[in-house]
């Protein structure tokens, strides 16, 4: 089936199986940042952003994304930048592999969540897990990147 | 120091951050065949007959491959040095399937859709047979696991007996046992189990292969070791070394999972079956289900003590469950003694039984901590248990028996110990948990108490007399540098490790160097990242490259001031009287100089240049242990026996730090992973032998809001067989927690648990229990 998409603003004519999922999509069409960990919509590595708010791409039918605008990491370079200073200077990116979900989701919980408290910003961040850092290195990186864009 | 004990950012950190495609799925070419595997529905089976015609009548399907198209050569997928200390005990595909899960054949096809349909279309006739469930009752059973006559093992010591399922058996003695358990006052013991907990790193096990222009079979792999990957390929496929070429790109998590070569054999098989290039992508479910985890072990300990706390004996009985193949099965049972007993070394006596054992369940390989973990929450408990035995403190008791730096250690290969700071580690822990003020328990509430526990642990820093390592340094024609190293960086940040050596040694800016990643092409020999080796063999390795190509600096140097002084090749330059500060050499008696760039520029580009290249190799006689004091403050209810961690306190002598950053990392994942072991991760299959929990759905690991507070410190020694003092940190932090938190439930409600995971049910069971026989 043909499917419009807007992915990071570009707007792409997108050829798949009807039961195509968002993840598969995205991947082919070159956004090679979304990352699949799991196959049941517990791990947070495929969140994407769909109207702006994140999702796991791996449980949204690409069927159900007709003109719609769907952001990756590939389209929020900079930001990506402004948080991943911070796991980097931290030494909280390890393998890697979870990262761009959870930027994804740091970056979406900063737009919506007004100086949230280090409990709110666990449970808001529960679905991406990680199997190095053991999390401790990470909240302090995101901490710094609140507490940052918050004197700013 | 400018590199070495800093907080340096790991090079490839900003891409990484930036999701650029560096993993081996997002580099595979869209052309590649999908390879899928038909698994087996039973734990123990013969195939009768298969049919797989009508599945080559898919469209799209390019080959279906069973046990008649693979060479009947056995091998062990066990990614170690060779003779590797696994049994020979697979084939690529086998007429037997020995647990569910196990591969009974290959599909590849143009695109999944078709490869899935493929699968189903395949006609398999099994002879079920009984299958061996119960790791205790393994030996002797009637159902032999590999039942022929081509179990291979190279090393005859270790008593592998197929035909009784048995992997290795043996004992190990020191002292007088017997005579010291008699004249014990005090005999503490217990029976533990450490369940086969799952890897679990977030990137599943994933290859794809092609042939090049030279027909040569190219292998891009996520894996911790290239090198073994390329031997262990040439003996199954039946193909020379030399055909072979395996690349490791970044790598999302290893653990140990990626020690053992599981994805690489498949699409390699199809690839030189085809000529077409193919991937094999596993999926969740079978990472957990068809690939490796750590072993589950049963421990029995034993130790004699006298009253005033001075220990005297140790005994150890492990008893291993392998799984359906041998892989990483001898070694991973030897440190649950190697690297637990010598934590006591002032006892005068100890002895260590083992025996490992087939079962038809997925084989166990290898895991951080790779046996210490398992036996260390065997004995830890046990001196935990000591200590309340004898009313003293469990800190205490720890410092009057520890090994003590300048001992040798008899349970640890008789090697000498030649740095420790964990007197400094327990006394640092204990003042940041504020041990003296909580311990053992405190009630909150009517309902609810806080209670301490602690641990301590060592492991190795690579493998006495076998891991070694090459490194190369070359200096290219513009004065930067390239360093070749064969460890594989898995998110650990070797690269950035092993660059800080060679810059601090080279006297260099870190920007100065290209890291190249592991090509088998390129890449000096390395073993590869596992037991806990990188920083501590390839380290001096690395280091022993920077030396050689300094000195070739220098040499180049003075040869190009005083060309009439040294026209003969076999003039020596005397290194005294050169000096190299990084950017350029100097005579020192005269202060004149030469700058590198002049340098390099002359021997990429003259008739009498040279070809500067700095070689290293390291090997070393022993495995300098990491120490590690591992405290944590727990919350219980006592009505439902539910606890959460309050604090997590670690404090680690690692030697020289090479990298804060990286360290602390380390530390604070080991501990989390630790804490996964010690209280949700388990392992559970149904009474057919099918693995239950193979998603995470049904596998929890723990999540942020699970694991809130870990505080980690550093006790520095210094090591004088590492890089700069440097002993390994990757393994060590995973093993307190077990032993820590099983403490720390005991403190808070009398409840010693002795088998992993620590569950609310157990708890809770435990409570009701010690009421009853209290009422009785």
């Amino acid at each position: 089936m043909l499917v419009h998409i807007f992915i990071n603003g570009e707007k792409r004519k997108v050829h798949c199986q009807p039961d195509a999922m968002l993840l598969e999509v995205l991947r082919d069409a070159g956004c090679k940042s979304v990352k699949c960990g799991c196959d049941t919509t517990n791990c947070g590595l495929c969140t994407v952003w769909l109207d702006g708010k994140p999702v796991l791409s791996c449980s949204v039918p690409a069927a159900r994304v007709n003109e719609r605008h769907v952001t990756t990491l590939e389209g929020i370079q900079d930001e990506a930048e402004a948080f991943g200073k911070y796991l980097v200077g931290e030494g909280a990116e390890q393998c890697g592999f979870c990262s761009p979900g959870l930027i994804m989701n740091v970056v979406a919980m900063k737009k919506e969540l007004d100086h949230p408290t280090d409990d709110e910003i666990r449970h808001y961040l529960e679905g991406n897990l990680c199997r190095c850092t053991g999390y401790m290195g990470q909240m302090r990186a995101i901490r710094k990147y609140m507490d940052e864009e918050v004197e700013a | 120091m400018r590199y070495v004990s800093q907080p340096v950012k790991k090079l490839d950190g900003m891409p990484i951050i930036k999701g650029k495609p560096l993993y081996t799925n997002d580099l595979a070419p869209n052309e590649c065949l999908i390879v899928l595997a038909l698994r087996s529905p039973y734990a123990y089976a013969r195939i009768k007959s298969i049919d797989t015609s009508k599945a080559m009548l898919v469209k799209g399907v390019e080959c279906v491959l069973t046990y008649k198209d693979v060479p009947h050569v056995r091998f062990t997928n066990a990614g170690q040095t060779y003779p590797e200390c696994s049994a020979y005990d697979r084939l690529i595909l086998d007429e037997y399937v020995r647990y569910v899960g196990d591969e009974v054949a290959l599909v590849a096809a143009s695109n999944e859709k078709a490869a899935q349909q493929a699968l189903k279309m395949i006609k398999v006739e099994y002879e079920v047979l009984e299958p061996v469930l119960d790791y205790k009752k393994a030996v002797d059973n009637p159902t032999i696991v590999h039942n022929y006559d081509d179990y291979f093992m190279h090393i005859p010591s270790f008593n592998a007996n197929n035909k009784r399922n048995i992997v290795v058996d043996g004992v190990e003695e020191h002292g007088d046992v017997e005579k010291e358990f008699a004249e014990s006052e005090v005999i503490a013991e217990g029976e533990y189990e450490v369940q086969a907990q799952e890897q679990c790193m977030m990137e599943s096990f994933r290859t794809y292969t092609y042939l090049d222009h030279m027909n040569r079979l190219v292998v891009v792999s996520s894996t911790q070791v290239p090198f073994h990957v390329r031997r262990s390929l040439a003996r199954a496929l039946q193909i020379p070394q030399s055909r072979i070429r395996v690349v490791k790109p970044r790598i999302g998590g290893g653990f140990g999972a990626k020690q053992t070569i599981v994805s690489e054999y498949y699409p390699a098989i199809v690839t030189l079956k085809t000529g077409k290039a193919a991937k094999m992508i596993y999926s969740r479910k079978e990472t957990f289900s068809c690939s490796n985890s750590r072993h589950q072990m049963c421990i029995k300990v034993r130790v004699g003590a006298d009253k005033e706390g001075n220990i005297h004996v140790i005994e150890l009985d492990t008893l291993s469950n392998q799984g359906a193949y041998g892989e990483h099965g001898t070694t991973t049972i030897g440190l649950s003694g190697h690297k637990a007993i010598p934590l006591y070394n002032q006892a005068r006596a100890h002895r260590f039984k083992y025996r490992g054992v087939y079962t038809n369940m997925m084989p166990a390989a290898a895991f951080r901590g790779y046996g210490a973990t398992q036996g260390q929450f065997a004995l830890e408990s046990t001196v935990n248990k000591l200590a309340h035995m004898l009313n003293m403190d469990p800190l205490l008791l720890r410092e009057k028996n520890m090994l003590r730096m300048g001992e040798i250690m008899p349970a640890y290969y008789n090697e000498p110990l030649n740095s420790s700071a964990l007197d400094r580690c327990i006394q640092r822990g204990r003042d940041m948990i504020g041990w003296d003020e909580k311990y053992p328990c405190k009630e909150i509430s009517p309902t609810k108490v806080r209670a301490v526990g602690m641990s301590i642990s060592m492991q190795g820093s690579g493998i006495s007399n076998v891991d070694t390592a090459g490194a190369e340094i070359k200096l290219n024609d513009d004065g930067f540098y390239t360093l070749k190293i064969g460890a594989t960086d898995m998110g650990t940040g070797c690269d950035t490790s092993m660059t800080q050596i060679a810059a601090e040694t080279l006297l260099a800016d870190i920007e100065q160097f290209i890291v190249a990643g592991v090509d088998t092409d390129i890449s000096p020999f390395d073993p590869g990242s596992y037991a806990s080796s990188t920083t501590y063999v390839t380290g001096m390795a690395v280091y022993n490259a920077a030396c050689d190509l300094k000195n070739k600096i220098i040499t180049a140097g003075a040869k190009m001031m005083y060309p009439e002084r040294f026209l003969d090749e076999t003039d020596k330059v005397n290194p005294k009287k050169f000096y190299f500060d990084g950017s350029r050499v100097m005579e020192v008696s005269t202060g004149k100089t030469i700058a590198l760039h002049d340098i390099a520029v002359h021997c990429a580009g003259t008739s009498d240049g040279n070809y500067l290249n700095g070689t290293g190799f390291y090997s070393s006689p022993v495995s300098p242990p990491p120490l590690m004091a591992g405290f944590v403050e727990i919350e219980l209810d006592k009505e439902t026996g539910k606890f959460d961690i309050v604090d997590y306190v670690g404090v680690v002598d690692c030697g020289t730090i090479i990298n804060s950053n990286i360290v602390r990392g380390q530390t604070e994942g080991g501990i989390c992973q630790g804490i996964g072991l010690a209280m949700y991760e388990d392992v559970q299959y149904d009474a057919k032998g099918r693995m239950m929990t193979d998603s995470f759905m049904q596998y929890k690991i723990p999540n942020r809001v699970d694991v809130k507070k870990i505080r980690v410190e550093f006790e520095s020694s210094y090591e004088p067989t590492g890089p700069y003092g440097a002993k390994s940190i990757g393994e060590i932090v995973i093993n307190t927690p077990g032993p820590a938190i099983a403490e720390a439930v005991y403190n808070a409600c009398g409840v010693r648990v002795t088998s992993l995971p620590i569950t609310p049910e157990k708890v809770k069971m435990g409570m009701l229990k010690n009421e009853l026989e209290k009422q009785k």
